[in-house]
């Protein structure tokens, strides 16, 4: 039994000075190799008696397996330990620049034409569109502006012939007069698209932005249109409540006519829509004039409903605080950049309008 | 239209203040501009006593004023009038103050070397006649020297937007009538004073029976032996509250009558009249000068007033100097007349000429307010300039008829939504003017003949819910329900490629649809540009046909500001002719310059055709199109370069077009003088992009897989170098259903190779659906594919 004890102590010693996995190695071999001290004392079991060779394997095969625990227990560690140091070595700058990535930018007024598609998509309104060249007729005529109406001088117009019969549309109402000439009502119908008039100075563009509305059916009152721009206007600009005034004006293609004007107030250099008691004109509305349905092969005695437009461009400005129109157009890279919006954020109603 | 409270109370009977009144007025759809202060910063100008005069050192004409100007304060003030002396009670303008006539500021200036504090005014250089010959002289003023000249309490003018269907407010009265109908006070009757009138007046007036005859009736009346004179203080303040100066009473009352009650005269001064007054359609290039001082050589058919002697004016827009009244004059023939809206704008389009009574006249003048315009302005001149009136006498139709309109009670509420009674109905149409008798469940409306603007049932409902207010319309909840889809399929791929080919790194312009011809030229094959009759600026002057006009101007605008690593895109029309719908949807991109600019871990190299043709391949699949039915070919167009361009066609090479790219051509480049020259652009056309018949969900094949082991064989081959590489790809997958994947993954010219020749390596991968492929059967496919890349290139493999 002593030889036992000597045994262990002399391992305790030696495993205790062990540097490394080939020092480790060196002590396995000394015990458990061919001629190991633990391997030569189950040689010797065999000139034991069976009594003494019962309690000697009992008590030889406890240590054997203790100190080869023992042993695989620091192998694992040194292991670790020469990984991580390796690991330790192969550490990179993790602060360096990054590879150069590709970025684009959707224009503000792309995002916003999205977001208002979003919003009346919510309510049934489908897209329609127009030829940005429209024919006299389609641009004025139809929409109950005749050719002696001093409303016409209201648009500059572009005129593409000398006789004045093509033009760039001054407003997206024509397309008011395709869908219902190409349809049948009920119509409910948004328009965004480009509009143009001969006017250039720092608050006009020769060509902007309108967002038209159409809602035809059979009992389409005024109710309904004030419901539609107060729920369009709370959407858009993201408010739980909206100060919302109409005022009767005049258009040829609607009647009764107004011109809807928000509250507003300036917070720290910043306009707040909704609250305050400022009014600023966002938009032109009204009944569509029973000239306008006649004009379209409906039957005023049976269809109604109300039409509205607005400046896309003015919305994004009040929106998102851009000050100067021209800019929206002079594709200033610097500009695009800072009023740009990342291309994966696509307004959606499920997933909100705006970040 | 300007209006002041108390013009306004001359009409309106109310205790409203003005505040008040503006809210209404906008409430009811006049729209208030603007209040302002009606005499413009004119407290400036102090009544104020010269003191003392000397002659100016420098100057023999110039005197140099010591002038009290209130309290203690003397100024020193240069003056040339030769009325300025010791004593003189006048007016002072300080610096700062904007003289009436010049609307110049004054500055303190040195005037021959010596300072002036300011100027002392004479009365035209304040607008208050055409005196110019000395500084005003204030009598009995001594005890008021410091305080404004002009009257403190000058009233606050209201400037309103009165909208092209209201002529009718754009006279006093028809305003406080619709004050009156929404309820701020009650109108006052026109005090009709009697005038007498003895005789006829002997002057003959005819309108002539002709085609396009713009005049419907010319009232009249001679008045004789007036002594025409400044006018009142009263009406002279009415003049300067429109912002207009005040001329000779004559004048001032046609205006006066013309703003007051919305009805344009004109005063002729009779004996310059040669025998009579005949209108009539001009003769083409008739001329006359007209009160602007201007000549106006005419067309022909425009309506004048003419006499024996040719033209005096233009009908109901201008008079002429030949036939004006002055001070002098004696004799006036005041015209009230009717003229034709389309008449008057088709003549003052044609010559350029806006003057107030055009605009009304344009707009629509009741035709029944001749004989009310005369008798006012007729009692106005007796009053003020004495003289004896003829009877009034009307050429022409003498009365208009009232249109008469059913108007359903009932209809209200269809169109706004909510009910109104139809005594509502009546006291609000009645207090506008309409006559209504009941029907039934109509009501029959009598229209009032200064309403041109009102023709059928929805008009009046507009008068009802305008006057009623719109704040009282309920609103109606949208209700959220969709029944089509919002987008159709070309607007889901204009969203959809917009913000693919963004993604890729692509910032969106929007840009002019019309452009510069030149670059336009430029850009296009065909030279046959669009333009516009009337363009903004000869810039801007044609419609463009390629979507690089206008994107190769912004880039190289972008290049001046130091950004040449760019890359631009637009997504709108372009258009190949002038009639509606010749125009096509299109993303156009362009990118410059360099990738990986001083990059510490990419090479740096130039943009080039490969990251176009990639973009555009992504961006087609991205939107939906298979990549095999993307058929790449060396087609172009004159915009690019003849070598680095191609062409992107559905399934064939002569399927639709799909896309183009390339470089753009260096002419273009150097015709615009670009700094950077390495420049690349592509074109996608949105609209050639097929709709497929089916969901994708039920194109798509069945799921399938094989399992067994994935071969890959690697070929290098030693090919003609024209030969294009691209349509290996199919050669090869058709030999053998086996053909997963083929790759062309290098390409090598130069070095030990034949100078015709290109080295290309391809990688294959091979997997069967039902077995693990054998050496043997990879050995045949192998020797397949060697032969048939040999055969139809004609080059060998390399061993």
């Amino acid at each position: 039994m002593s030889d036992l004890n000597n045994i262990l102590s002399s391992f305790e010693n030696k495993f205790s000075l062990v540097k490394n996995k080939d020092e480790l190695q060196n002590l396995k071999s000394e015990f458990f190799g061919k001629n190991g001290s633990i391997s030569l004392q189950f040689k010797k079991m065999g000139s034991l008696n069976p009594e003494e060779k019962k309690n000697i394997a009992k008590k030889l095969n406890e240590i054997k397996n203790q100190l080869t625990s023992k042993i695989e227990k620091k192998f694992k560690d040194f292991e670790n330990l020469e990984i991580s140091q390796k690991l330790k070595d192969e550490k990179v700058d993790i602060t360096l620049p990054i590879r150069s990535t590709q970025h684009g930018k959707i224009h503000p007024v792309s995002q916003v034409i999205d977001e208002i598609s979003s919003i009346f998509s919510e309510v049934g309104f489908s897209v329609a569109e127009g030829p940005d060249v429209e024919s006299e007729h389609n641009n004025f005529s139809a929409l109950n502006t005749p050719e002696d109406h001093p409303a016409r001088d209201m648009h500059d117009t572009f005129y593409l012939d000398k006789d004045k019969k093509t033009l760039l549309r001054t407003h997206t109402s024509p397309v008011q007069i395709r869908t219902m000439l190409n349809g049948k009502p009920p119509f409910k119908i948004i328009v965004p698209g480009r509009t143009y008039r001969c006017d250039s100075d720092q608050t006009h563009a020769p060509m902007f932005h309108q967002l038209e509305g159409l809602h035809i059916d059979k009992n389409i009152t005024m109710g309904h249109l004030k419901g539609c721009l107060n729920y369009f206007i709370k959407e858009f600009f993201e408010v739980k409540k909206i100060k919302m005034r109409f005022r009767p004006s005049h258009f040829p293609f609607t009647e009764p006519s107004a011109e809807v004007d928000i509250g507003y107030k300036i917070e720290d250099g910043k306009i707040v829509i909704g609250e305050g008691d400022k009014w600023l004109e966002i938009l032109g509305c009204g009944m569509v004039h029973p000239n306008v349905l006649k004009n379209t092969k409906v039957d005023p005695k049976k269809f109604q409903g109300f039409a509205f437009g607005m400046g896309i461009d003015r919305l994004a400005m009040l929106k998102y605080g851009i000050n100067d129109l021209r800019a929206f157009f002079e594709t200033d890279y610097r500009w695009l950049n800072h009023f740009g919006f990342d291309p994966l954020d696509v307004p959606t109603n499920y997933r909100g309008l705006s970040r | 239209m300007i209006l002041t409270l108390s013009w306004l109370k001359n009409h309106l009977n109310t205790k409203a203040g003005i505040n008040e009144i503006i809210e209404k007025l906008t409430n009811i759809g006049l729209e208030v501009e603007s209040l302002k202060e009606g005499t413009n910063n004119l407290s400036e100008f102090k009544i104020a006593k010269i003191l003392k005069t000397e002659k100016h050192p420098n100057a023999d004409k110039l005197k140099l004023c010591d002038v009290n100007t209130g309290g203690s304060s003397v100024v020193k003030v240069v003056c040339g009038a030769d009325n300025a002396r010791d004593g003189l009670v006048t007016v002072y303008a300080p610096p700062g103050a904007i003289i009436p006539k010049s609307q110049i500021k004054l500055k303190i200036a040195k005037i021959r070397g010596v300072e002036s504090q300011g100027m002392l005014c004479s009365e035209s250089e304040l607008n208050l006649s055409e005196e110019s010959a000395g500084i005003i002289e204030l009598k009995n003023m001594s005890n008021k020297i410091g305080k404004s000249f002009f009257k403190s309490s000058s009233e606050k003018v209201i400037d309103l937007s009165i909208t092209p269907n209201r002529p009718d407010c754009l006279g006093v009265r028809g305003i406080a009538r619709d004050l009156s109908a929404a309820g701020l006070g009650k109108l006052l009757d026109i005090k009709k004073n009697k005038i007498i009138q003895k005789k006829n007046h002997n002057i003959k007036i005819s309108i002539t029976k002709e085609k396009n005859q713009g005049c419907l009736a010319f009232g009249s009346c001679l008045i004789k032996g007036i002594k025409n004179k400044e006018s009142p203080k009263w009406l002279k303040d009415k003049i300067h509250s429109l912002g207009l100066k005040p001329i000779s009473a004559v004048v001032d009352i046609t205006n006066y009558v013309m703003f007051d009650l919305n009805r344009p005269l004109h005063a002729y001064d009779a004996d310059k009249i040669d025998k009579e007054i005949i209108v009539r359609n001009s003769r083409k290039g008739e001329s006359f000068t007209a009160l602007d001082e201007k000549k106006y050589t005419l067309q022909k058919d425009m309506c004048v007033i003419a006499d024996k002697s040719g033209v005096l004016g233009l009908g109901g827009i201008i008079g002429g100097t030949r036939s004006g009244t002055e001070i002098e004059t004696k004799n006036i023939l005041l015209e009230s007349a009717y003229f034709l809206p389309a008449s008057i704008r088709k003549t003052s389009k044609q010559l350029g000429l806006e003057t107030d009574a055009k605009y009304r006249f344009e707009r629509g003048i009741d035709p029944n307010s001749m004989i009310d315009g005369l008798q006012t302005a007729t009692d106005l001149i007796l009053k003020i300039c004495g003289g004896e009136a003829s009877k009034f006498y009307i050429s022409g139709k003498k009365e208009y008829k009232n249109k008469s309109i059913e108007l359903e009670i009932g209809k209200f509420k269809k169109t706004i939504g909510f009910s109104i009674t139809e005594s509502e109905i009546k006291k609000i149409l009645n207090s506008l003017g309409f006559f209504t008798k009941s029907r039934k469940k109509n009501l029959q409306v009598l229209i009032p003949t200064w309403r041109p603007d009102i023709n059928q049932e929805i008009d009046l409902i507009e008068e009802l819910i305008r006057i009623k207010g719109f704040d009282k319309i309920n609103l109606v909840e949208p209700e959220k329900v969709r029944v089509k889809e919002t987008l159709n399929f070309q607007q889901k791929l204009f969203h959809l490629g917009q913000r693919s080919v963004s993604s890729k790194g692509y910032y969106e312009a929007v840009t002019w649809s019309f452009t510069d011809q030149k670059i336009d030229d430029l850009t296009n094959d065909s030279n046959s540009p669009i333009f516009i009759i009337n363009p903004i600026s000869n810039e801007l002057n044609v419609l463009r046909r390629s979507i690089f006009s206008n994107l190769l101007y912004y880039l190289k605008k972008n290049h001046d500001r130091g950004f040449q690593d760019i890359a631009l895109f637009e997504i709108g029309p372009v258009f190949y002719g002038k009639k509606p719908g010749e125009q096509q949807t299109i993303i156009g991109a362009v990118k410059s310059g360099q990738v990986n600019k001083k990059s510490w871990s990419e090479k740096t190299r130039n943009v080039d055709i490969f990251d176009m043709k990639t973009d555009v391949i992504k961006t087609l699949i991205e939107l939906g199109i298979n990549q095999d039915h993307l058929i790449v070919s060396d087609k172009s167009k004159n915009c690019y370069h003849p070598g680095r361009s191609g062409s992107v066609n559905f399934k064939t090479s002569n399927g639709v077009l799909l896309a183009q790219f390339g470089e753009i051509h260096p002419s273009i480049i150097s015709n615009l003088d670009y700094k950077e020259k390495n420049i690349y652009g592509f074109e996608i056309f949105l609209d050639n992009i097929p709709k497929p018949n089916k969901k994708m969900r039920v194109l798509k094949e069945n799921f399938k897989f094989s399992d067994y082991q994935i071969s890959e064989r690697d070929f290098a081959f030693v090919i003609d170098k024209h030969y294009q590489v691209g349509r290996l790809d199919k050669i090869i997958k058709d030999l053998d259903r086996n053909i997963r994947s083929v790759n062309i993954f290098d390409v090598f010219e130069g070095g030990n190779l034949p100078p015709n020749k290109k080295s290309i390596a391809i990688n294959v991968s091979l997997q069967a659906d039902d077995k693990t492929l054998s050496d043997n059967d990879l050995n045949q496919i192998s020797e397949k594919i060697i032969k048939e890349i040999e055969d139809k290139t004609g080059g060998n493999i390399r061993s």
